[in-house]
C-alpha cells in the first residue's frame, strides 16, 4: 500500500502504540484486499458485544485503553453499535450479573477512547446520516447496506477491531465500496408483487440476499412503483446483508445512485407473491407453543415503536410468553417522553434500550428462560436465531402480538 | 509429491492440519457453537462436525460482522479452527483473521470445495500464496 508521511508515522510508532496498532491491522486487511492507498473516513462505528468480545478482546480493549490519553483518543467521531445487556432490564432476561459486569468493563475501556455510546444500529435515522460519497467506516451491515444504497455513502463492513482502528487512525484502506468499481450492478431482480408489511420486505431481502450470496454482488431490484419508507428499505437492506453478506443493492429511481452494470446487464430474476409465501412458509410453526416474541434487529425506529404500542393497546401479553422490544437509547427517550414505552409495558412486554437480542447471549437467555420458539417480524433475526438454538418464526408485528397475546402462534 | 494449489497472498502463519470441507458459507456467529467447537446451525452442511483444530474449506463469508472479534476469541480459548480457505471472503473475515492471528486464504483458480477433500493434509502458506495437499499426488 502506498503511504503518506502520516500512515508513515504512525506505523512507525510515533504516533504512539496505540495508533500503530490501528495502521498496522488496517494495512494486513488492505494488502490482503490489493488496496492501493487509504481514503480519510469522516465517522467510525464500532460493534463490541462482549458476546463477540469474550474476555480476550476485553483485554485487549481494556490493554488500549491504559495508553496515554493524547495516544488513546479517536481522531473521528466514533460511535457504538447495540450493545448485550440493558442495565435496567438484564434482570428480568435473566442475563447474569457477571455478562452485566462484561458490559460495564466495555463500556468503560470504549469511553477510554472517546467513543461515544450511541449503542445503535440505526444511526442513520436516529444519530446523524451520512450524505452522498462521503466515506465511513460502519461497523454494522444493515447500517452499510442503507448507507451506501439509500444514502449513496461508501463504506465496506467494518467489524469492530477495523472500525476502531479506523476511528484511531481517521483512515481507512481504499477497497471494496470505496471504489467506483466495485458499485456497479452484478444481479438483476423484477418484483411483480408490493411486499405488505416489514416482515415482507424482509423475506423479499432474504430470498434477494440467498439468491446473490456474496459480499462482491450488487443487485438492481426493478419494479417497485411505490417508494418504500426507510423502515422498508431497513428491514429489506438488513435481510439482504444477512443473508446474503451483500453491502450495496440499487432502486432505480429510489435510490442514491444510477444502476450502471458491471457489463451487459445480466438475465432478469421474477420476484413474485408465492416467493415471498414460500420464503414464510420456511418458519412457519402453526400452533406451537410461543415462548418469545422479539421486534429488533435493527432496533425500531419512533414509527416502529408506535405500531407495536397500538398493536398492544388494552392487551395483556400471555403468561407463557416474553415480548421483548429493543430501540436505541434516543428512541427510547422519545418513547418514554411520548408515553409509547408505558403503553407497551402495560401488557407486560419489555422495551430495553441500546441492545440487539441476538447480541446478548441469546444461547444462555434461552437456556435460563425455556425458551425455544421464537416469533419476530426481523427476516434478520430469524436467519441468525437458528444456531443459537431457536426455532424462529416470521410475521408482521400484528400477528406477533396477537400471536403474543394467544401465548401461541397465530 | 504434494499437490501445490496456488491463491491470492492471504493472512496470517503458515500451519498444517486437516481439511473439513463443505460446500456451504460461515459466520461465527449464525453458524457455530463456540463453547462446543461444533457447527451448531441445523441447515449448515456441517451440523453437529468439530472445527477445533480442522483447516476449514468453504464457499464465501456471510451474514454479520462478529466473525471480525469472534476469531480472536475462539483462538484465546484455543478453540479454533487452524486455517481458512475459502473461494472468496468478506471483508469481515480478513479483518477476524487479521486481529485473531488465523490464516486465511482465498482467490484460487477453480472451486475450493472441489479442488480440496475433507481428510486432506494441507499446508497453508498465506504470505506465498500456497496449499500443498500433502497426503494424495493428484
Amino acid at each position: 500500500m502506498r503511504l503518506s508521511d502520516e500512515e508513515r508515522a504512525m506505523l512507525a510508532g510515533e504516533l504512539g502504540a496505540v495508533r500503530r496498532w490501528g495502521i498496522s491491522h488496517q494495512i494486513a486487511v488492505g494488502e490482503f484486499f490489493d488496496a492501493a492507498d487509504f481514503v480519510p473516513v469522516s465517522q467510525a462505528h464500532v460493534m463490541a458485544d462482549t458476546e463477540s468480545l469474550g474476555e480476550a478482546g476485553l483485554r485487549f480493549l481494556e490493554g488500549l485503553a491504559a495508553s496515554p490519553e493524547a495516544e488513546r483518543r479517536v481522531r473521528v467521531p466514533t460511535i457504538t453499535d447495540p450493545r448485550g445487556i440493558d442495565f435496567a432490564v438484564y434482570r428480568r432476561l435473566r442475563q447474569t450479573p457477571e455478562m452485566a459486569a462484561l458490559e460495564q468493563r466495555a463500556i468503560e475501556a470504549l469511553r477510554a477512547f472517546g467513543v461515544l455510546m450511541t449503542d445503535t444500529c440505526i444511526n442513520y435515522q436516529t444519530i446523524m446520516a451520512p450524505v452522498r460519497g462521503e466515506h465511513m467506516a460502519y461497523g454494522d451491515t444493515g447500517v452499510v447496506i442503507y448507507s451506501n444504497s439509500v444514502l449513496g455513502a461508501y463504506s465496506n463492513f467494518e467489524g469492530g477491531p477495523s472500525a476502531l482502528a479506523a476511528g484511531l487512525t481517521g483512515r481507512t484502506p481504499r477497497y471494496g465500496y470505496h471504489l467506483e468499481a466495485c458499485r456497479r450492478a452484478t444481479r438483476r431482480f423484477r418484483l411483480t408483487v408490493k411486499p405488505r408489511d416489514l416482515s415482507e420486505w424482509g423475506a423479499l431481502g432474504g430470498i434477494v440476499g440467498e439468491a446473490c450470496g456474496s459480499y462482491w454482488e450488487v443487485p438492481v431490484i426493478e419494479g417497485i412503483e411505490t417508494v418504500p419508507g426507510s423502515d422498508a428499505l431497513k428491514h429489506f437492506g438488513t435481510a439482504l446483508a444477512s443473508f446474503g453478506s451483500l453491502a450495496l443493492f440499487h432502486m432505480p429511481g429510489i435510490t442514491a445512485e444510477d444502476a450502471v452494470f458491471a457489463g451487459s446487464p445480466p438475465a432478469v430474476v421474477t420476484i413474485a407473491q408465492d416467493g415471498i409465501e414460500a420464503f414464510l412458509a420456511r418458519y412457519a410453526a402453526p400452533e406451537d407453543k410461543l415462548d418469545v416474541v422479539v421486534f429488533g434487529a435493527p432496533q425500531l425506529s419512533l414509527f416502529e415503536i408506535e405500531a407495536v404500542a397500538r398493536a398492544l393497546d388494552g392487551r395483556q401479553v400471555h403468561d407463557g410468553t416474553t415480548v421483548i422490544v429493543a430501540t436505541s437509547p434516543e428512541i427510547k427517550h422519545a418513547a418514554d417522553r411520548m408515553g409509547l414505552t408505558s403503553r407497551i409495558e402495560a401488557s407486560g412486554a419489555v422495551v430495553a434500550q441500546g441492545i440487539c437480542f441476538y447480541q446478548g447471549y441469546a444461547r444462555e437467555m434461552a437456556e435460563a428462560n425455556g425458551w425455544s420458539r421464537l416469533m419476530t417480524n426481523s427476516a434478520k433475526l430469524v436467519n441468525i436465531i437458528g444456531g443459537y438454538g431457536y426455532r424462529p418464526t416470521l410475521a408482521s408485528i400484528e400477528r406477533c402480538v396477537d400471536s403474543a397475546v394467544a401465548g401461541r402462534v397465530l | 509429491m504434494p499437490i501445490l494449489v496456488r491463491c491470492h497472498k492471504g493472512i496470517g502463519p503458515t500451519v498444517a492440519g486437516t481439511a473439513l470441507v463443505a460446500a456451504d458459507n460461515f459466520s461465527a456467529r449464525y453458524d457455530l457453537d463456540r463453547h462446543r467447537g461444533v457447527f451448531s446451525r441445523p441447515s449448515h452442511k456441517l451440523a453437529g462436525q468439530s472445527y477445533a483444530d480442522r483447516i476449514l474449506v468453504l464457499d464465501t463469508a456471510k451474514g454479520g460482522v462478529a466473525t471480525a472479534w469472534m476469531l480472536h476469541e475462539m483462538a484465546a480459548r484455543g478453540i479454533v479452527p487452524r486455517a481458512l480457505i475459502f473461494n472468496r471472503v468478506n471483508p469481515i473475515l480478513a479483518q477476524g483473521a487479521a486481529f485473531g492471528g488465523v490464516a486465511l486464504v482465498d482467490r484460487f483458480e477453480g472451486d475450493v470445495t472441489q479442488l480440496f477433500r475433507t481428510g486432506d493434509e494441507l499446508r497453508v502458506d498465506p504470505a506465498a500464496g500456497l496449499v500443498e495437499i500433502l497426503n494424495r499426488d493428484r
